[in-house]
């Protein structure tokens, strides 16, 4: 009995299956994908098991760096312009309020302001900036810049966020909380990177029940 | 799919001086193609941001409240200090006078931190007689000490989180304390070294 003869099948594929996919997952990633943008203060938070995103939103953000130098920053220009017209008439520093606006974030003492809002943006580096003082409780200006971004968002919702580096010394991070405390701003929350809940541990297993962390 | 028919249908016979074209197949190579769409994918893939930043929230006591003190009981304390190179230190209830019961951790890994706050919440259990809330007493104090960095701070309080403990303070070292510090920062560096 002689076997049926099997056809020779081409070895060509049909590639535009494949390409349909490849290029469908190429859209997908292009339009979610969210550069991140050039950070002019290098940061790197530690992990926490904290769920909650972090907010994105009408937030004032206190960053640490890793020599422990204190910067501002606001996403709303408008509280910007109020705070800038606010120091300006305080304390007659005659700061530049269009300037202040676009600045991306706030790292000189109050005196070195102008020279520091006249620097080019993209030439602001964290590393080459002083930061705002906030060493001691004689000298802290980050409790004068608390109080009038305090001002400018009264009444209104306001997320203070705390972003330290992993290296960053702990008074720092105490002088910071000192000059909220002085404010009444006793609420905030600390950036970190998500991290799971270590196996076996108390929140892991409420978790595993599917309890819902709390705030 | 990608090709379309190119024969002529019909049979048509073309006149005796009409040369016949040679036919040219319209199916394109898309490999080339595939591998571009690859490539920018991975590109896309390794450059896109997935994970979100998260917020760990913290409730800072109010200074001025000061006629309702916060009262721990003794059995029941558990203070935490941190000292410089990522050292950790712990001691239940009262420090004693000669030191005593001040006793060294770590982070992770063997004598963990986590060990000795699961210890003590046992313990605080076991002798609670408050079966509703077992755990009333219970309170860790955190004092983080000048030579501790940010990292550190944030590990101790996630350690809160991941240990569900609902009560605990950030507490200023006292120079007793900072000193015991400093002291056993040193000598466990020269225990390292040797």
């Amino acid at each position: 009995m002689g076997r049926a003869k099997l056809p020779r099948k081409s070895t060509n594929i049909d590639m535009t299956a494949m390409c349909d996919v490849a290029f469908l997952l190429l859209s997908f990633f292009i339009l979610t994908t969210k550069f991140k943008p050039a950070e002019a203060i290098a940061v790197e938070t530690p992990s926490s098991v904290a769920s909650k995103v972090a907010p994105n939103k009408d937030f004032v953000l206190v960053t640490i760096d890793k020599d422990g130098k204190v910067f501002l920053t606001m996403d709303d220009e408008q509280k910007k312009e109020l705070v800038a017209n606010t120091i300006n008439g305080e304390r007659n520093l005659g700061i530049n309020v269009a300037a202040f606006k676009k600045a991306g974030f706030i790292g000189a003492p109050l005196t070195g302001l102008n020279s520091f809002l006249s620097i080019p943006e993209e030439n602001r580096k964290g590393d080459q900036l002083p930061g705002i003082p906030c060493k001691d409780s004689t000298n802290n200006e980050l409790t004068y810049w608390m109080q009038v971004v305090k001002a400018a968002y009264a009444g209104e919702k306001m997320d203070l966020l705390l972003k330290g580096d992993n290296v960053a010394k702990y008074p720092a991070f105490r002088n910071v909380i000192a000059a909220f405390k002085k404010n009444e701003l006793l609420k905030f929350q600390m950036v970190t990177n998500p991290e799971n809940a270590p196996e076996g541990s108390e929140l892991w297993k409420s978790s595993m029940k599917g309890e819902k962390q709390e705030d | 799919m990608a090709e379309l028919d190119t024969s002529s249908g019909g049979g048509h016979k073309k006149g005796p001086g009409v040369k016949k074209g040679k036919k040219l197949s319209t199916r394109v190579d898309l490999t080339p193609m595939v591998d571009l769409g690859f490539l920018l994918i991975t590109f896309f893939i390794f450059t896109t941001t997935m994970s979100q930043p998260t917020a760990l929230k913290l409730f800072l006591p109010d200074d001025k409240i000061t006629d309702e003190p916060n009262k721990a009981k003794e059995s029941g304390v558990l203070t935490i200090l941190m000292g410089a190179d990522n050292h950790i230190y712990y001691y239940e209830g009262q420090l004693k006078s000669d030191g005593s019961n001040f006793l060294s951790a770590s982070y992770n890994g063997e004598n963990s931190i986590r060990d000795v706050i699961l210890k003590k919440k046992a313990d605080v259990r076991s002798r609670s007689r408050d079966a509703e809330n077992p755990y009333k007493d219970f309170v860790v104090v955190i004092k983080p000490g000048v030579e501790c960095n940010y990292k550190n701070v944030i590990d101790i309080l996630d350690e809160m989180a991941i240990n569900v403990v609902k009560k605990y303070a950030l507490v200023d070292i006292s120079d007793g304390e900072a000193q015991l510090v400093k002291i056993s920062d040193a000598s466990s560096q020269t225990s390292a070294s040797n």
